[in-house]
């Protein structure tokens, strides 16, 4: 436990190191979201949007565009690990006694914690467009994307390890896999308001069940029943990223 | 220090199954430099990879520093290092860093791990390009920060595969310098992997000859060589008849059985041809063949190759063993 603790500790130190030197490339990486904040987000609380008052709509909107986020970056860092793997360098990690979960692990906490710097942006963005954050509703929601974060992007490492050595089913797979899982999780649009096939669909995409979970937490209803499920969702998620990408890289070790 | 007895791997692939390496027999004593030779595709480096424990046997066994390569992984990658084909120092990481965190994988403290940096910066004369990140770097000084890394640890078995490959002549000549003065220094055990006939040859004390994935010879390369009955003449006359007459001179020299004729070719092999070359064409003059060329050559280990195999090392698929492509990646054998 204590090899596995210190190898987690030295993969984030080595993952996040450079973020920190060029801190404006994790700016540069929330330039889709934002646009869909401003834009989207716009559009949604106009006047004929139908969806009520700007501050409802905004506490809506906002879960949605995290959850986006939370999509987008992790579920593609896998790259990374791939772009290592065929420069060699993940070959010369795994001739080390590194723990092989804690090399997965430190590298998805680099992810989730550059997401929630991010997730703090977009709130502070969104304020003054009228959004009145729920500060405890808030460390809430980015707990919730944290945790999912760590998974999606132990999925991303999966495909990756899957995709070596040429890599070209890496991009093609998570295209694949982002924009159903994107689509059918109600960020941008509720799924409620969809035919029964659509919803039907949603109800086997574990990301919508954290949508609304992140919905419900982010207006600080701790107790509502869309909390659980959604918490239960990205426990799932998580663990079997994890587990299933360690595996991987042993396995390809 | 390596033990491995009838090691092999094969992989599925396209639904057949292709064996890379046929049951290798290795021993290796502790401080011993063995290279493995043999062309591209050979097998050294499957063999390598899995003696560093990246790729599990499929067959056979092999014990490295003392743990088996299938059961105790951990207890192998504790003991040895590895510098990979490929520049293994990350992109996006600044040269001091990265030996930081490979010391931290080998689980030496934050303040060991900086030290022992610190040192071995000093030591491949790498100090100033700490800060820098490899891609900065030229390729010998890309190739001085591998060679660091797999020492972070102190290994009492350091394996490299094809560390010169891709370097110019100097940066050649400057890596080797730097391993065998850090092996002269530290006693490490060396096992290496190159298709350079010339490497293989000044720096080995002892060569494993590797073709289709088999040992095909094993021995220093001195003895390799004298197998092959010594130095050779090799002439060329004007016409076949008078390398007839060359022949049976040549005879004189050495013994029937080691003079050949190929055409208008005559070879002879013989201890000290460069002493018995002038001799050899003043009879031949007497005799009145016309010779048109003539020269004199000890064994190569490419010679060696030869005998074995029928076909030459460097017309087996490689890069030009005498002037190294300037592309650092080769395909895994």
């Amino acid at each position: 436990m204590r090899k596995f603790l210190q190898d987690t500790v030295t993969s984030f130190h080595r993952e996040i190191r450079p973020e920190l030197r060029q801190p404006w490339g994790i700016v540069l990486a929330m330039a889709q979201p934002v646009l869909f904040l401003v834009l989207f987000g716009s559009v949604l609380t106009g006047p004929h949007s139908g969806f009520g008052g700007a501050e409802t709509t905004w506490q809506w909107f906002v879960p949605g565009i995290l959850i986006m986020m939370c999509l987008v970056g992790p579920l593609s860092c896998g790259h990374q690990l791939l772009s290592e793997s065929s420069g060699g360098q993940l070959e010369r990690i795994l001739v080390t006694p590194v723990h092989r979960a804690a090399l997965i692990t430190g590298r998805t906490l680099k992810e989730s914690v550059t997401l929630c710097a991010q997730a703090v942006l977009i709130i502070a963005i969104a304020t003054p467009f009228g959004l009145t954050p729920h500060i405890p509703g808030a460390l809430a929601t980015m707990l919730l994307l944290t945790v999912l974060g760590i998974g999606l992007s132990a999925f991303s490492h999966l495909l990756a390890i899957a995709a070596r050595p040429s890599g070209n089913l890496f991009w093609v797979a998570t295209q694949l896999l982002l924009f159903p899982l994107m689509l059918l999780s109600g960020v941008l649009l509720p799924i409620s308001a969809g035919p029964a096939w659509l919803r039907g669909l949603a109800a086997v995409n574990p990301v919508a069940y954290v949508v609304d979970a992140a919905r419900a937490l982010f207006a600080g209803q701790f107790l509502a029943p869309a909390v659980l499920p959604g918490v239960v969702a990205v426990a799932v998620v998580t663990a079997l990223g994890l587990g299933l990408a360690t595996r991987a890289l042993r396995r390809g070790s | 220090m390596i033990e491995a007895r009838g090691l092999g791997r094969s992989f599925r692939t396209g639904g057949q199954t292709v064996v890379a390496v046929h049951g290798i027999d290795l021993t290796v004593a502790e401080g011993e430099l063995v290279a493995l030779l043999g062309p591209n595709g050979a097998g050294k480096s499957t063999t390598l990879r899995m003696l560093t424990t990246l790729l599990p046997p499929t067959a056979g066994t092999a014990r490295v520093a003392g743990a088996d390569v299938r059961t105790a992984p951990e207890w192998v990658r504790t003991a040895i290092g590895y510098v990979g084909q490929h520049h293994a120092a990350g992109e996006n990481h600044r040269v001091r860093d990265e030996l930081v965190t490979q010391g931290r994988w080998y689980g030496l403290g934050p303040r060991r791990s900086r030290q022992r940096a610190d040192h071995l910066l000093d030591l491949l004369d790498l100090t100033a390009l700490a800060t820098r990140r490899p891609a900065t770097l030229s390729g010998g000084q890309r190739r001085r920060v591998d060679i660091a890394l797999g020492l972070m640890h102190q290994p009492r078995l350091l394996f490299l595969d094809e560390p010169s490959a891709g370097l110019d002549p100097r940066s050649r000549a400057d890596i080797w310098a730097q391993i065998l003065r850090l092996r002269r220094e530290h006693g490490i055990t060396v096992v290496l992997t190159t298709h350079y006939l010339d490497e293989a040859d000044r720096v080995a004390e002892r060569v494993v000859i590797v073709d289709a994935g088999r040992v095909i010879a094993d021995g220093t390369p001195a003895r390799l060589k004298a197998a092959l009955g010594g130095d050779q003449i090799r002439i060329t006359t004007e016409t076949p008849a008078d390398a007839g007459v060359a022949a049976s001179i040549g005879a004189r020299f050495t013994t029937p059985e080691r003079v050949g004729t190929d055409g208008t070719a005559v070879t002879l092999r013989l201890v000290r041809a460069d002493r018995e070359l002038p001799r050899f064409l003043r009879e031949l003059d007497h005799a009145g063949v016309t010779v048109t060329t003539a020269a004199s050559s000890r064994p190569s280990l490419d010679d060696v190759f030869l005998t074995l195999t029928g076909r030459r090392l460097r017309e087996s698929g490689d890069a030009d063993p005498v002037h190294p492509a300037t592309d650092p990646v080769h395909p895994a054998s």
